[in-house]
């Protein structure tokens, strides 16, 4: 037990360094994803055509790869980055490839009325998204967003390997200091678990907030009025 | 300092090398993804309640965690228990039953969607149970997931580079070498990922042409 406790303020620190990278990728795989995915249902040609380029790269390629060729190679054409910059911009730019299928997919879904109906009302493009398409899309994001989170949240294992002292690189550090170390890792992973399960919660509640704001969720209560609206 | 084409040519075999472990791993953790998968799945339905609790809570707890900190229990923890596995060893069992996990539900799904009727006209014709798995439910349920256990097995190729961690020499590990012995990184690296795209890109195509083949 005191050994518990002796290791206990590293992995705790190694967590904290997790949740940053989580929080800075998970940010900026939220913006790529956008832009993204709107850029593969534009109009344009060219911009689908990069959006393809981005998406097909970055999820064809290991994101390990990516993250090494962040650190070690784009330094030798004069473009370096801090660790934990490099592994946040990694993890972010890969997490977002796969969002952008997210945010694509979900726009597509929408039925094609809704489109219509804008057009019909003379809506800006930039109207029709932002007050009718996104609202009703993002609804339909929030759940495999959720599932990438925890993708995210596993990657960041990865910067370990640059030496960012994140969760994982403190529990090697540990092995290699002879502490007990199947205690070590059971804690890590159980670090790691509580961090997977907190996150899905969150995006549980998150996903029927949005549900309601759409008037697609549980009402509270059922009003008497629907029941009595019903044909008997 | 620009890309230096001679240094290429020398590297590629090497790199090659690589390739080729990087893909025995896949397929030999595939095997064990497939197949767990499919237990796992099965063992999910048991009737024992107490199996189906284990199982569930044993899946989820392997999905939550980094498959990174899993290859280091297998290769660095478990010795100090009195089990001893090699690089490959360890990362081929660490993938496999890491995205068993992952395929246990894309088998669920497909058993899931098998129509109640076939179950009852089973039960019906009073068939055993191991009969009514392997003729009927399962050659019905698997050919529909196909393209999804496709995906996963292309996600398990992009995540083989994690077993360089563990000492073994695949693909990445080699370009990694590579690079500390002439301090040029960019050209190993950057042929690192053309090649798992040369290999990613056309495997998802084919997904793709399963998932027409086999749509619903």
């Amino acid at each position: 037990m005191s050994a518990i406790l002796d290791f206990l303020p590293l992995l705790l620190k190694g967590a904290w360094v997790t949740i940053q990278i989580t929080a800075g990728a998970a940010l900026l795989g939220l913006v790529c994803a956008f832009a993204g995915g709107l850029a593969a249902v534009s109009g344009s040609r060219i911009s689908r055509a990069v959006a393809i380029v981005y998406v097909e790269f970055f999820r064809g390629t290991s994101a390990l790869v990516q993250l090494f060729w962040l650190f070690f190679a784009l330094p030798l054409i004069g473009i370096r980055f801090e660790p934990i910059a490099a592994g946040i911009v990694a993890l972010g730019l890969n997490i977002g490839s796969y969002g952008s299928e997210v945010v694509r997919g979900a726009i597509k879904a929408i039925p094609k009325s809704q489109y219509e109906a804008t057009v019909a009302l003379n809506m800006t493009p930039y109207r029709r998204m932002r007050s009718v398409i996104l609202p009703q899309a993002v609804v339909g994001m929030l759940p495999p967003f959720g599932n990438l989170l925890i993708e995210l949240l596993k990657g960041t294992s990865l910067v370990s390997i640059i030496s960012i002292a994140d969760l994982t690189f403190n529990a090697q550090v540990l092995r290699s200091a002879a502490l007990p170390t199947l205690t070590v890792f059971l804690v890590v992973l159980a670090m790691y678990f509580v961090m997977a399960y907190t996150l899905t919660l969150g995006m549980k509640l998150l996903e029927r907030r949005a549900a309601r704001s759409i008037g697609l969720g549980k009402l509270p209560y059922q009003p008497d009025a629907v029941k009595l609206a019903e044909p008997v | 300092m620009i890309w230096d084409w001679d240094y290429t040519r020398d590297i590629l075999p090497d790199l090659l090398r690589g390739l080729v472990v990087t893909v025995q791993a896949t397929l030999v953790g595939s095997v064990v993804a497939l197949l767990l998968g499919l237990v796992f799945a099965l063992l999910r339905r048991s009737s024992l309640r107490a199996v189906r609790i284990v199982t569930g809570a044993f899946v989820e707890f392997i999905r939550s965690t980094p498959l990174l900190v899993q290859l280091y229990v297998l290769f660095f923890v478990l010795p100090t228990v009195g089990i001893t596995l090699s690089g490959f060893q360890a990362g081929v069992i660490g993938l496999g039953v890491h995205y068993a996990t992952y395929t246990s539900e894309v088998y669920r799904a497909g058993i899931e969607g098998v129509p109640r009727g076939q179950w009852e006209a089973a039960t019906a014709l009073n068939l055993p149970a191991s009969r009514v798995w392997r003729s009927v439910i399962l050659p019905q349920a698997i050919p529909r997931v196909l393209p999804a256990l496709g995906n996963y097995v292309i996600a398990m190729f992009k995540e083989t580079p994690l077993l360089s961690a563990i000492t073994v020499l695949e693909m990445l590990a080699i370009a990694k070498g590579l690079g500390s012995q002439t301090f040029r990184y960019l050209e190993p690296l950057t042929l690192v990922g053309l090649l798992f795209l040369l290999v990613s890109l056309p495997a998802s195509l084919t997904v793709r042409r399963l998932e027409r083949r086999f749509g619903h």
